[in-house]
């Protein structure tokens, strides 16, 4: 199928043949300068949460201490993403100079790529381009080694703070907040964690400079987003969009033509279906018109072949077992509206019990400690709200 | 940075330190905040949500236990918004806790309980989720019952095994709705490197962590008009006992708990506090023999420093993770265990009773005691030495069966032979204690004076500081010790198992020169128990300690070795310390355990 609407893109996966002298040349640049340029370009963290990026290096950077780490954060345990193992797989240079960039801007003499357990068949080949770019630090003089640290395939431990504490060799628990990485992360040191994406635009930045990433996207969502789309479509696989695009143009392009709803951002992410496709556009949360939604680029689309009631029992049960089970919204919320949504459905309990979790839904939002328990809202909420028929009969 | 804070808290204007957590601006002016997962013990961990607070113009809550206040702060803590999420929060760790309350060991004590009345919470919005689960009770320990289907997941347990003890011995497994508080491998307590210091116990909000309770056997015991049972208390309870039965921390109610004691049916009420003025004369007489090899004799064989052995949580700690070292350790039976052994056998033949006819319980602030009168070295009289052990708690909890009203119960006195104590004996339950206690003593068998301390308070190993150390010359000995002449006695004493851990550390890697440590498994020693009243912070071990320190300074008498009816029992029984009889009825040995 030939794209027709959408702006494909061929930033991030472009072959680039001057990794090493790009390196040399942005090391040699000024703190402030690289900063500066990264603030300018607009770019937002591509994990999901769309922290923008500069801003962090320059916490991190003025935060006190002599001991700062930058890690990559390669847990791509989100259901229906995987743009960060193609990445890593095929432009891992681009991440590793990302990351060599940040450690001289930061100061930090360490990095790791935290890479999720199910991507261990990665790790060879990740090794070799680490050794070999080690080599291009030495000649640039930058004292910075980068090492592969294993995860064991918990999804909470891609929350950055689950993520040191797993990294730490303790259980994979998110902690709380403030104080942020920022100030204290890994080792409880300054910490700058980025997204395998990030780093991979920060690359760009740098080569093409802020004015051209900026260029593209839209408002406070900038430059080109690399999207995993998954489900219901002729042409599943990993693409590279401008961001700012409505959902319509894109079921357009992707959509089997009998798309009902997109899970945007994953299980932790929204569904909206058909009759708001039009009105809702993918860039992160800010002045957008209409609705607009942020995602570290999970695009499931289900046909109306599929029951909405199935697909949220599957989220729930993903997130009734993946919760850290440390927090009382999270770890019994998640049960309850599983066990809610199964009893409603078998006439057990009255359709009134779904008004009644969304309720809790919304509670779990105000009240869990990290990110996956506020977000395990999003997908029940609007999975119920605009489905509720399929969820009762 | 500035000096202080400034926010508002319910529009009231908060003046604080930086760093301070909304819930301590709140409660500095008196505003009560719903916690379940705090414990000022403990570190912060801000996983029960209960204490949500609302931000004027911030979308999500704060948890106010673990949010640092910042300047122009504006809290709310009881907008509807928080009323709401409270009450979900409550109602949530209802649906996934048994809540048979009306027949709860922890019925009327239980933080949640307390928690649910007081927001009304009511059944039926959730869905029960114990049904979907496979909650087990382990009541294999003969100190402590975990029962799972009571947990909340608050990790006050984990937490104070890990922070305070060291010890690990409860853990976080699993994830999701299977996450839970385990033992390595899911292994019986019983089976594991636990302790049984009852810490968890005291920390533990609900019911999912109790002592085992010997309640009905001792009944029993009582009950049977062929039984003479004998009861001993032990320092510690006296001054935590009252707070079980109405009254503030700090009060030494000795002569209400003999009367009350009495009045539940018990035939011999006895003082513990006698064998610990015992444990001095032996443990004293121990060290001295053990210096005299090791400087005079220069026996390798003999190891120093020498530790106490009267805490059998810290006994079992020992045994599991520094075996090498047990040698160091006192083979002075604690207290109880020298109690137990003469009251079958000594007091049995005094009173012309038959041993085999006898029960002896104890009341202890411990959960470990309970495993140590069940350690199978513990028969040296032929029997059983301590049949039961309860806790402080155990017995407020029959004196109210009993329809006692304590406090306006009239004082009574400890039956005679062993009912008599010194200060020293006293002090033993607190931190310091038997090493203040074994200082008046020893330095007074070696030198003849009175150790020199103003009115005989050594003051620095006193205190509630993790790690204290005190040293102390002696000089002119009588004529048998001269080879201590010149020696700077260097002691140390610990309370909490981390600080023995650290300390155990020197000791193995021989980076210490102490010649006398004194551990307790429990922070502020036995005053802070894992057998004690509850709630318990640093304030409620402080006005214990003082109580403690309050009733040795009124005692005529302050050293162990002038208790008369010590000095009766070694004239009449033992004969000598570390005599014959000694070393059958009130020295022990100890077993290498395995390392989880």
């Amino acid at each position: 199928m030939a794209p027709r609407h959408l702006m494909r893109l061929d930033l991030i996966f472009k072959d680039e043949h001057d990794v090493a002298p790009l390196v040399r040349q942005t090391l040699a640049r000024g703190r402030d300068d690289i900063v500066n340029e990264l603030i300018a370009s607009g770019l937002k963290g591509r994990g999901g949460a769309g922290f923008p990026t500069g801003l962090k290096w320059k916490l991190t950077a003025d935060a006190p201490g002599d001991e700062k780490y930058v890690i990559c954060n390669a847990d791509e345990g989100e259901p229906g993403t995987f743009k960060d193992r193609e990445i890593l797989m095929r432009v891992p240079e681009k991440v590793l100079a990302g990351m060599a960039v940040c450690a001289k801007v930061i100061g930090a003499r360490q990095g790791f790529i935290y890479l999720r357990g199910e991507y261990r068949f990665l790790r060879a080949q990740l090794q070799q381009v680490i050794d070999g770019f080690h080599a291009v630090l030495d000649e640039a003089g930058l004292p910075f080694r980068i090492e592969i640290f294993m995860g064991s395939g918990a999804y909470i431990c891609g929350e950055e703070s689950a993520l040191f504490e797993s990294m730490e060799g303790q259980r994979g628990e998110p902690r709380n907040k403030p104080p942020y990485p920022t100030q204290c992360g890994f080792r409880n040191a300054p910490t700058v964690i980025n997204n395998v994406e990030t780093l991979a635009h920060t690359y760009s930045i740098f080569k093409y400079g802020a004015e051209k990433f900026r260029d593209l996207g839209v408002q406070d969502s900038r430059g080109s987003k690399v999207f995993s789309v998954s489900g219901d479509t002729p042409v599943p696989g990993i693409y590279e969009l401008e961001f700012g695009m409505t959902l319509q143009r894109f079921v357009e392009d992707f959509g089997d033509g009998d798309t009902k709803a997109v899970q945007v951002g994953g299980a932790s992410g929204f569904c909206v279906p058909r009759k708001r496709f039009e009105r809702t556009i993918i860039g992160y949360q800010g002045k957008l018109t209409g609705t607009s939604l942020p995602t570290g680029g999970s695009m499931m689309l289900f046909n109306s072949s599929r029951s909405m009631y199935n697909v949220l029992h599957n989220y729930l049960e993903f997130f009734v077992e993946e919760s850290c089970g440390q927090c009382t919204p999270c770890r019994v919320g998640t049960q309850q509206l599983l066990r809610g949504i199964e009893g409603v459905k078998r006439g057990e309990l009255s359709s009134a019990t779904l008004d009644a979790l969304l309720d809790l839904a919304e509670t779990m939002r105000l009240t869990a400690k990290c990110g996956l328990g506020q977000s395990v809202a999003n997908s029940f909420a609007s999975i119920v709200e605009n489905f509720r028929e399929e969820m009762i009969y | 940075m500035p000096h202080t804070v400034n926010c508002q808290i319910d529009h009231l204007s908060v003046n604080i330190q930086p760093g301070a957590t909304i819930l301590e601006a709140a409660r500095s002016i008196h505003i009560q905040i719903p916690t379940l997962c705090y414990h000022s013990d403990l570190c912060v961990a801000g996983n029960c949500r209960l204490c949500m607070v609302e931000q004027v113009g911030a979308d999500r809550l704060l948890p106010a236990c673990a949010t640092p206040v910042t300047e122009g702060m504006e809290i709310l803590t009881n907008s509807q918004k928080v009323r709401h999420a409270r009450k979900v929060m409550l109602e949530l760790l209802m649906s996934e806790h048994r809540s048979d309350c009306t027949h709860c060991y922890k019925n009327g004590r239980c933080e949640l309980q307390n928690l649910a009345s007081e927001y009304l919470v009511q059944d039926g919005r959730f869905i029960d989720l114990v049904p979907f689960k496979n909650y087990t009770i382990d009541d294999l320990s003969p100190s402590i019952i975990k029962d799972d289907a009571k947990c909340i997941r608050c990790q006050r347990c984990v937490r104070t095994c890990a922070e305070i003890q060291a010890v690990s011995a409860l853990a976080v497994a699993h994830k999701g709705a299977e996450m839970k508080i385990s033992t390595f491998f899911d292994l019986p307590m019983a089976e594991v490197v636990c302790t049984n210091c009852g810490q968890c116990v005291t920390h533990c909000p609900t019911g999912a962590l109790v002592e085992k309770n010997y309640i009905d056997a001792v009944w029993q015991a009582m009950d049977d008009d062929a039984r003479h049972v004998v009861v001993q208390t032990a320092p510690a309870v006296r001054i935590a006992l009252g707070e079980a039965l109405g009254l503030e921390p700090g009060q030494i109610v000795t002569g209400k708990m003999v009367a009350a004691l009495r009045r539940l049916g018990f035939d011999s009420v006895l003082d513990t506090d006698f064998s610990a003025d015992l444990t001095i004369i032996e443990e004293g007489h121990e060290l001295l023999q053990r210096l005299r090899e090791v400087i005079r004799d220069k026996n390798p064989q003999v190891k120093l420093p020498m530790t106490t052995s009267c805490s059998p949580g810290w006994i079992k700690f020992l045994e599991h993770l520094y075996p090498d070292l047990l040698p160091h350790l006192s083979t002075a039976k604690s207290p109880q265990q020298m109690f137990g052994a003469l009251a079958k056998t000594y007091y049995a033949r005094r009173i012309g009773m038959d041993a085999k006819n006898m029960v002896s319980v104890s009341v202890m602030p411990c959960t470990a005691k309970k495993f140590e009168a069940a350690r199978p070295e513990m028969c040296a009289s032929g029997f059983r030495d301590v049949d039961y052990v309860l806790t402080t708690r155990e017995l407020a909890m029959m004196i109210r069966q009993a329809g006692i009203d304590f406090l306006s119960l009239p004082d009574d006195e400890f039956d005679s032979i062993m009912g008599q104590s010194s200060g020293a004996g006293v002090i033993f339950g607190a931190t310091g204690g038997v090493m203040e206690a074994a200082l008046r003593t020893v330095y007074e068998v070696v030198t003849g004076r009175e150790v020199p301390f103003d009115g005989l308070n050594i003051v620095p190993v006193r205190g509630l500081e993790q790690v204290k150390e005190a040293a102390l010359t002696i000089s002119s000995p009588l004529p048998e010790w001269g080879f201590l002449d010149g020696v700077t006695l260097k002691t140390c004493v610990v309370h909490g198992l981390a600080g023995a851990r650290e300390v155990m550390k020197k000791v193995a890697d021989g980076s210490c020169d102490y010649h006398f440590i004194e551990i307790m498994a429990c922070p502020g020693g036995c005053l802070g128990g894992g057998g004690q009243p509850m709630p318990v912070s640093d304030h409620v071990r402080e006005m214990r300690a003082r109580a403690i320190y309050r009733d040795d300074a009124g005692k005529a008498i302050r050293k162990s070795h002038e208790n008369p009816d010590v000095v009766k029992l070694y004239e009449d029984f033992l004969k000598e310390p570390l005599g014959h009889l000694s070393h059958q009825l009130l020295h022990t040995h100890y077993v290498a355990r395995k390392r989880y």
